[in-house]
């Protein structure tokens, strides 16, 4: 069995630039997810006593529930951002579990682009929501000392960020196909019921753990 | 025995260590939480859904450290960078 857990399979070439099988996932999972919020959009702005717009508010209410709680803020940037990461991870969980198929979240490509768009998101929404000197000053706080130690910890929760989805998804996928490759048609289907219910959890974690890191930047919290 | 074959070996027993070392501290991490979750499930059985909710975001979070060792240990099997 040729195990791919590090590499990436290319199926094509657009010019110089290899298309490898994640960005063919990833991107059949963006436009799905496009198109259910478009529908969903245009449902309760159209017809709001349908049932398809009830699914869209209880979505949204739940969502951004979850935001306010993690991140101690009512932020639209915020709820956006967590929102997009949650369901993303949540739908390539579930496109993974199609025979074949390996989930974009399963590479550490995609992983390591999420964790960076994370990384990225907080300096911005910081800088943005409170100005250049009030969000540069929380480097500085309780001590100077503190900045180096605070530069080192943006860093390493970016990769703790990449390498957890990484490791939970590719695990999930990994211990099915050897269950596959070694015991037969039925018996992984326990397993892959485990392994979207972690996919979902692992969605659920990288959304919170988003949150209170754009929370932070924010400011929220921080009355005492 | 080549310098190939010691690699390989290292590489190998690295692995398993990897694995097994790493699960200990995940497995008793894991297992604090859970009897904390339930012994405070017992006292306030109303608040099930949010320690329940937690609970699960804790396990989670504390599983993360047997998986950086598990890409580890794969990281040595499949992806070895002096395995050539």
């Amino acid at each position: 069995m040729n195990a791919q857990i590090f590499g990436e399979r290319v199926i094509a070439h657009a010019g110089p630039i290899p298309i490898t099988a994640t960005m063919v996932t990833s991107a059949v999972v963006s436009l799905a997810l496009v198109s259910v919020g478009a529908g969903l959009a245009r449902a309760a702005a159209l017809r709001p006593e349908s049932g398809t717009a009830s699914a869209a508010r209880l979505a949204h209410g739940a969502l951004e529930q979850v935001v306010v709680d993690a991140s101690g803020t009512r932020d639209a940037a915020v709820a956006a951002i967590a929102a997009a990461l949650f369901a993303f991870i949540t739908g390539s969980a579930a496109l993974g579990q199609l025979p074949g198929i390996r989930p974009p979240t399963a590479s550490i490509a995609a992983t390591s682009a999420l964790a960076v768009v994370v990384f990225l998101a907080v300096p911005i929404v910081g800088v943005a929501r409170r100005g250049l000197r009030a969000y540069l000053r929380e480097y500085f706080r309780p001590n100077p000392i503190f900045a180096p130690l605070h530069l080192v910890s943006e860093i390493s929760r970016t990769l703790a960020l990449a390498v957890r989805l990484f490791g939970n998804m590719m695990s999930g996928h990994l211990v099915v196909a050897l269950l596959v490759a070694l015991a037969g048609l039925l018996v992984p289907v326990p397993l892959m019921a485990l392994d979207l219910l972690i996919g979902v959890l692992q969605a659920y974690i990288f959304t919170i753990l988003a949150c209170v890191y754009l929370g932070a930047a924010l400011g929220a919290g921080e009355s005492t | 025995m080549t310098e190939h074959a010691w690699i390989a070996i290292a590489s190998i027993v690295m692995a398993g260590l990897t694995m097994a070392v790493g699960a200990i501290g995940a497995a008793l991490g894991e297992s604090r939480i859970a009897s904390s979750a339930m012994d405070a499930v017992a006292r306030q059985p109303e608040a099930q859904g949010p320690i329940t909710r937690n609970q699960f975001v804790a396990l989670a979070m504390v599983e993360s450290t047997a998986i950086f060792c598990l890409v580890v240990a794969l990281i040595l099997l499949f992806a070895n960078p002096f395995a050539r």
